[in-house]
């Protein structure tokens, strides 16, 4: 396996516009779906016979399911407004990764056989048939869209790139040509209940290693409870959270916090998982599905409030989706947001007073803070708008001296995406996810060699894991990506103490003394 | 695809990992190990047996902090740290050292 050959572009001090290239992405592809991986989420197992009758059918059903999908469709006037903001186009200079280029490809086939004009004048409307040719530019580009929406915001029309992304899939996968990464994860969550496809042994053991390192750490004996019933919280977070650095960092974070706030919370084997896939590939039943069993472990565990850690898509799904898919949720405790982000609950605990910092503990670092796509342009936070770009800042304010934003053309609703998400994060989209990363890395730079920032704090678990291994190629260090929450961590004064029986292994070593 | 090694032909699949656990046997990693420029040495091999030992128990490879925890225990606290997983395995322990121990690629948000 060696390392994909390509070339890492330079950064720029100023994001610059490059003149366009036709073709350098299209090499591009990644593995197709194995015929278990489609069967297990109700796709045909492999590409079927009458491929094009299906895809054509499946673009109308989903024209009749989703208005907006025609509406984005019908409404480009090439105006240009949004064909220098993806960062794809940016990093790769190929015009079909220009927001319009990659709704094009869509719809010129829509034009084909749904319009009139395409139907009966299809060159004068650039209307073109269905073709492999067709379906082999949509396997690629539509894999090359991070569904971050950040042409959304400049699109007058208001036009969601991500939609017809999602669109896209759907219908590649009722043909029976699904992307492996995603498809095979989504078949993990179904099986075992998270993306990792971690049994409820391997997070227990994982847990009690965690207490163990906490309570060597600070003496206070933190709990990081699974299966637990009667609890009033029931937290979901990212299966990554248990698994990779710096996430389990986070994880320890949020530990700490519903330790010292004195609440009963609890983590579920059914609902190991924030992420949702189903959405990437444009899927309400796998959604569905996915988000069915935070309903169900919330209902067996009996909590009053659901709590989301740090995952971006997950919040957009948790946010904006989750009452539709898996509600009512009218058993829940109403005072409390349903559901509520990690970081709302920690700042309404610092704002309550109830936490005490050593914000020195930070002091080895300067931090700047990344809006992942998804809590940006996808959700809010809190009960005031912007809630979702001030929260997670107030939080890390209060547990850092020093924290410096981005340019501002970068963050809050304009920030760019990390250059992995939406079905990315994948070895083979490896040249993707580098050149994509480029206007993100190129603000991080700038803010590093201006105000002398050395980390880079997000909260969502794709983000953590693309810098992990974007970082390397633009010459910085994998560990310059941290959680919010392990900065809580590290600042926080753990004050509840908690009686010697309480600790990890009290009792068990009395026969070897 | 495959992997040949020991004179015997290996089924792996189009990312290199084994398609079959059970096929596995040191020779493989050896023959992965030479094809991605990485001699193996004991402390390889440390990381690699742990790999096996823990997937047989749990069906899942370690969590990085339970495999850097479980390091420092037997070889030393310096060594408990995924710098020092990241300097034996540049490709990362999840997955180069996955690969080379046999196992299933790790999937997910990592």
């Amino acid at each position: 396996m060696a390392k994909a050959e390509f070339e890492t572009p330079e950064l720029t001090e100023f994001i610059e516009v490059p003149k366009l290239v036709e073709g350098t992405m299209e090499h591009i592809t990644c593995f197709v779906a194995k015929p278990e991986h489609q069967e297990a989420l109700g796709f045909p197992g492999e590409k079927v016979e009458n491929w094009k009758e299906v895809a054509i059918d499946k673009m109308g059903d989903l024209l009749s399911r989703y208005r907006s999908f025609q509406v984005f469709l019908d409404s480009c006037v090439k105006c240009g407004a949004c064909t220098d903001k993806c960062h794809y186009y940016l990093g790769t200079k190929d015009p079909k990764n220009m927001p319009v280029g990659r709704q094009d490809l869509l719809r010129k086939v829509y034009r084909r056989y749904f319009t009139f004009a395409g139907k009966y004048f299809p060159k004068l409307v650039g209307a073109t048939d269905l073709t492999e040719e067709v379906i082999d530019d949509w396997y690629s580009y539509f894999h090359q869209c991070s569904q971050c929406r950040r042409c959304s915001v400049f699109c007058p029309y208001g036009i969601d790139t991500a939609e017809i992304s999602m669109a896209a899939r759907e219908i590649l996968d009722s043909i029976g040509v699904g992307q492996k990464y995603c498809n095979e994860i989504i078949g993990k969550v179904h099986k075992i209940g998270n993306n990792l496809g971690l049994p409820g042994p391997a997070i227990e053991d994982t847990l009690e290693g965690l207490e163990e390192d906490v309570w060597e750490e600070t003496d206070v004996a933190v709990k990081y409870p699974l299966d637990v019933k009667g609890v009033d919280i029931l937290l979901v977070t990212p299966s990554a959270d248990f698994f990779a650095e710096p996430h389990v960092d986070g994880l320890i974070g949020y530990g700490k916090v519903f330790h010292e706030a004195g609440v009963s919370w609890t983590l579920s084997t059914k609902a190991s998982e924030a992420g949702n896939f189903g959405m990437f590939i444009g899927s309400y039943e796998n959604m569905r599905r996915v988000s069915l069993r935070i309903r169900e472990a919330a209902l067996e565990l009996g909590v009053k409030r659901i709590v989301f850690g740090e995952c971006g898509h997950a919040w957009r799904i948790a946010y904006s989706f989750l009452n539709t898919l898996a509600g009512p949720f009218d058993f829940l405790d109403p005072d409390y947001p349903v559901p509520q982000h990690i970081c709302e609950f920690t700042l309404n605990e610092i704002e309550q007073g109830t936490l005490e910092f050593d914000k020195s503990e930070n002091d080895d670092m300067s931090i700047t803070f990344h809006d992942s796509c998804n809590v940006a342009r996808a959700s809010r936070m809190g009960d005031k708008p912007g809630g979702q770009f001030e929260i997670p800042r107030k939080v890390i304010k209060a547990v850092v001296n020093n924290y410096h934003d981005m340019e501002w053309d970068t963050i809050h609703e304009r920030t760019f995406c990390c250059g992995g998400g939406g079905g990315l994060l994948t070895d083979d989209l490896m040249e993707v996810r580098v050149k994509g990363a480029k206007p993100r890395m190129s603000a991080f730079k700038n803010v590093m060699e201006e105000k002398g920032v050395t980390h880079l704090a997000a909260i969502c678990a794709i983000c953590k894991s693309q810098f992990t291994k974007v970082f390397p190629y633009y010459g910085m260090d994998m560990f310059q990506i941290v959680s919010v929450h392990q900065l809580v961590s590290n600042a926080i004064v753990m004050n509840r103490k908690t009686p010697p029986e309480e600790a990890p292994g009290y009792g068990e070593d009395d026969d070897d003394e | 695809m495959a992997i040949e090694a020991n004179g015997k032909t290996f089924e792996t699949d189009e990312e290199g990992y084994l398609t079959n656990l059970a096929d596995w046997e040191p020779a493989v990693a050896e023959a992965m190990a030479a094809e991605d420029d990485l001699p193996l040495n004991d402390e390889h091999w440390e990381i690699i047996n742990f790999l096996r030992e823990y997937y047989e128990e749990y069906q899942i490879a370690p969590a990085v902090r339970v495999l850097t925890k479980a390091v420092g225990k037997k070889l030393g606290k310096e060594k408990g740290n995924s710098k020092y997983l990241y300097a034996l395995f540049p490709y990362g322990p999840g997955k180069q050292a996955c690969r080379f121990a046999g196992l299933p690629k790790p999937t997910g948000c990592i």
